[in-house]
């Protein structure tokens, strides 16, 4: 508490905030506090581990609060971010940016390691932290709620803003949801490597876990919404009817499939509250639709706002936009049970995950159809523009994948390309295709306006990240397409004589080129992130290299007459 | 604001009238094709629901007019298969296991449908082709048997195991823990190493070895015979051959001596039916080891002081 007062002491002379300041302290040293119990008290050493980081992460932050230092400008300082300019509220998107970059280093690099783990099990080292099955959530929840999560949250704040023309709702609030979810990342990534796990896949993380992303989501919520109320737009633009419907589905899926008993309220294991075909069916519900509104309706609403900006169009379509959104949404949240074909769930529960799998390709299709278009009277630009050529990539991917997945729900397609590589094939069309590409795009859009630079270093490296990531897609996808359907045919293959051709261990062994090609693909994509990096340090750094122009997307603020300008007016 | 509609040049068609941030709306209406599209997924799957189990009800789903099931479907699939086999089955039932090999025809039969089911049940041990696993699972592709290598001795050990807890008839023998029990010291033990390594050539006779004979005699040939040529009836494997299951170097040796690992097999009566055993047992026969004698001994099971392979 001397620290608090001390801290109280410190603030400015006349601020009248200087209770409120000691109560904050006090809280936070409470929660420490309250952290280092639940540690001591432990049952088991992951949960010691945990509630020291938790301990950790409220001491830091009783410390900035009380100190006299302003953390906000010295790392606006190191990250050369620019003072606000008095318009939006943009440090918690730059936050964003750099947090999106880092964890996309960290969640590829564990995909090419397991990728190569599978090729060479040798590379597991004998060691519990290093095997497949703790580095594989790893990888999926890094890349897919680290990297691609924190795109989502920072991009949402930057289109809510500059759709609604208003400034963020609850600023501290929308600054607690950033640093609360990279706590979340934390506790779950290291719960990984130590063993934690609900056994669930992409909801891996143990109650507690749980529990903090509840109240992060809600307040990401809160945020949210807050803005549109404010906004001084008379509609909603169609990107933010994405994000909202990915942040209400997010939390409904996260909190029913995550209900659960701790074993101890002091230890890290839990029992979910439903058993047998009921949990496996809540489990692809969830799984299912995190695919549907983290992965699509969050990324399209990036979609919706980048795609239109870069090629400086209008939205081709506004009533395809309406119909497809109601579309996608009723639909996508039946789909789940196709997860679940041929297994103990009933015949009846398949169908209708079929059907309706099978009823939400054209809705999928129209945000294609809607992204694409949108580059009618501005085609030339693929040729000259990297960045439009990576969102139209994402887009090609999107329907790519988007039909592929309706026609792997068929239960005839399905009862061969089920629990083969195909799935994984699929999954990272999706994943590296159309969410990696347009994140790439949308994190180049943004990097130069949001630390107002003239233009990126260099879009001559655009284009190499472009196509570096172009063919390790390719390379990806279609040896894991070719290592499906072999695996697919060589389980059910039958001889002449009626008996099974092959045992499973020699399925295994006729992947391991397979496995080399797909680990080749993921090493060029990594690549290709590496040169964005490189990339968007030196834009950051203020540098331009000198190079062969190539279209750039104009920057005139004014005509997009900002909060400022329309406080002005 | 800004509510105002204009023609776009590029494409002639309206907007709509609504601004965001500088992006604006086209009112172009939905594709033909998408809308048509999407219609007929709709319809399918209105028929769809209809002729599949679709709707839950209260106390089972609808059933769907065609009235299939995917347990029906698995039955049928199943039916159909157990038919097109059921001439080579019904005719490998029939004739009794050591005739089999008088019958080409059939007894190639067998050793294929032998050869599917090992990889299904047994290669996770044995390996693919049989070949075994160092130091862990004997190799069924040589002649060095420890229980037989006959027909009949080769389905026995399948349909009953390998020392199987709990199951009578499956084979069963048990090596003293010779070093770990406290029967032999660390001394003797390399006494019977090196007089074990001396039968089986790989060192030349010594003082040690001597004494490992005597010992030998005294602990050892009730099982593994005075010579060392092992005694199937109690699965003790021949020491005089080049072929070590555990491994033959020294200390392999002495750990083997010290503690035993009786190595223990599922028996798979119980699983498989007895046309499969069968066919395994033909195909586990035609590996390369096959013997054609019957065992000399009538009684396969025996109880021995020595079950190390």
């Amino acid at each position: 508490m001397s620290e608090a007062k001390r801290g109280a002491r410190a603030a400015p002379s006349g601020d009248k905030h200087m209770d409120g300041l000691v109560i904050k302290a006090g809280g936070w040293l409470a929660l420490a506090l309250l952290a280092l119990v639940m540690a001591a008290l432990a049952v088991d050493a992951p949960f010691a581990v945990h509630m020291g980081i938790v301990a950790v992460a409220a001491l830091t932050v009783l410390w900035t609060t009380v100190s006299q230092a302003d953390y906000g400008a010295m790392a606006r300082g190191v990250l050369k971010m620019p003072a606000s300019d008095g318009t939006y509220d943009d440090d918690p998107i730059r936050w964003g940016v750099i947090a999106t970059l880092f964890w996309g280093i960290a969640g590829m690099a564990a995909g090419l390691f397991i990728a190569l783990q599978l090729a060479f099990p040798v590379l597991n080292f004998n060691l519990e932290y290093t095997t497949f099955g703790r580095i594989r959530p790893l990888h999926t929840s890094a890349v897919i709620f680290a990297f691609g999560g924190n795109a989502l949250i920072a991009t949402s704040y930057y289109v809510v803003q500059r759709t609604c023309r208003a400034r963020l709702a609850f600023p501290k609030l929308a600054r607690f949801v950033f640093w609360g979810y990279q706590l979340f990342i934390v506790l779950a990534a290291t719960g990984y490597l130590m063993g934690v796990t609900a056994a669930k896949e992409y909801a891996e993380p143990e109650w507690y876990v749980d529990l903090w992303l509840t109240i992060v989501w809600v307040a990401y919520l809160a945020v949210f919404v807050g803005t549109i109320v404010k906004r001084r737009e008379p509609h909603i633009y169609v990107a933010n009817w994405f994000y909202l419907s990915f942040i209400i589905t997010i939390a409904m899926l996260h909190i029913v499939n995550n209900l659960s008993m701790p074993a101890s309220i002091f230890g890290s294991k839990s029992y979910a509250a439903f058993a047998g075909v009921q949990d496996a069916l809540t489990q692809w519900w969830y799984g299912h639709n995190a695919v549907g509104f983290f992965l699509t309706a969050g990324f399209l609403a990036m979609m919706y706002y980048f795609v239109p900006k870069q090629a400086e169009r209008p939205v081709y379509s506004y009533r395809l936009s309406i119909i497809h959104f109601w579309s996608l949404i009723f639909l996508y949240i039946w789909a789940g049970p196709h997860h679940l074909h041929y297994t103990a769930l009933p015949d009846w529960a398949q169908t209708l995950g079929m059907v309706f799998s099978i009823m939400l390709w054209m809705p999928s299709w129209g945000g294609m159809i809607n992204g694409l278009m949108t580059l009618n009277g501005a085609w030339d630009k693929i040729r000259t523009d990297p960045i439009i050529r990576m969102m139209v990539m994402a887009l090609a991917f999107y329907g790519m994948s988007t039909f592929e997945g309706p026609m792997m729900s068929i239960k005839w397609v399905n009862s061969m390309s089920h629990y083969t590589d195909w799935t994984i094939g699929h999954v990272h069309s999706g994943a590296l295709g159309w969410n990696g590409m347009i994140t790439f795009a949308c994190v180049y859009y943004l990097v130069p306006r949001l630390w107002g630079r003239q233009r990126l270093y260099s879009l001559r490296m655009v284009n190499w990240h472009f196509w570096l990531a172009t063919v390790g897609i390719v390379f990806y996808a279609a040896s894991m397409w070719v290592a499906g359907i072999m695996q697919g045919l060589m389980w059910r293959e039958y001889g002449a004589d009626g008996y099974l051709v092959y045992s499973f261990a020699e399925s295994v062994a006729a992947m391991h080129p397979m496995y080399l090609i797909r680990a080749a693909g993921g090493a060029m994509y990594l690549a290709g992130f590496l040169i964005m990096i490189v990339n968007v340090w030196a834009t950051l750094a203020g540098r331009v290299r000198d190079e062969k122009p190539m279209t750039e997307t104009p920057y005139n603020a004014a005509a997009d007459r900002p909060l400022a300008l329309v406080r002005a007016a | 604001m800004a509510d105002r509609k204009r023609i776009d040049e590029a494409t002639g068609t309206s907007t709509v009238g609504h601004e965001w941030d500088g992006i604006e709306e086209l009112d172009t209406p939905m594709p033909r094709w998408w809308l048509w599209t999407f219609y007929a997924s709709i319809v399918w799957a209105a028929g769809y629901v209809v002729l599949y189990p679709a709707w839950p009800m209260l106390n089972s789903a609808t059933q769907g007019v065609l009235g299939w099931s995917s347990r029906g479907d698995l039955e049928r699939e199943m039916q159909a298969h157990a038919e097109r086999r059921a001439p080579i089955t019904n005719a490998i039932a029939a004739t009794a296991l050591t005739d089999l090999p008088a019958k080409p025809e059939l007894m190639q039969a067998a050793v294929q449908g032998g050869a599917a089911a090992f990889r299904v049940h047994c290669v996770q041990c044995h390996g693919a082709g049989g070949a075994g696993v160092k130091k862990l699972y004997p190799s069924l592709t040589d002649d060095d048997w420890l229980w037989g290598g006959d027909l009949a001795s080769i389905e026995y050990t399948i349909a009953h195991g390998i020392r199987n807890p709990d199951h009578k008839a499956t084979r069963v023998s048990q090596m003293p823990a010779f070093g770990r029990d406290g029967i032999l010291d660390a001394g003797q033990i390399a006494d019977v190493v090196s007089h074990v390594r001396v039968i089986s050539g790989q060192e030349k006779p010594s003082a040690a070895a001597a004494r490992g004979a005597v010992l030998f005699q005294a602990n050892c040939a009730v099982c593994h015979g005075a010579t060392g040529a092992g005694d199937r009836t109690v699965g003790a494997p021949k020491l005089t051959d080049a072929v070590w299951l555990y491994g033959g170097d020294r200390d392999s040796l002495t750990a083997t001596i010290a503690q035993p690992r009786n190595g223990v097999m599922p028996r798979w009566a119980h699983r498989l039916d007895p046309v499969t055993v069968k066919m395994l047992a033909t195909y586990v026969y035609s590996l390369g080891g096959g013997e054609k004698a019957a065992p000399p001994v009538a009684s396969n099971e025996g109880q021995g002081a020595d079950g190390q392979p």
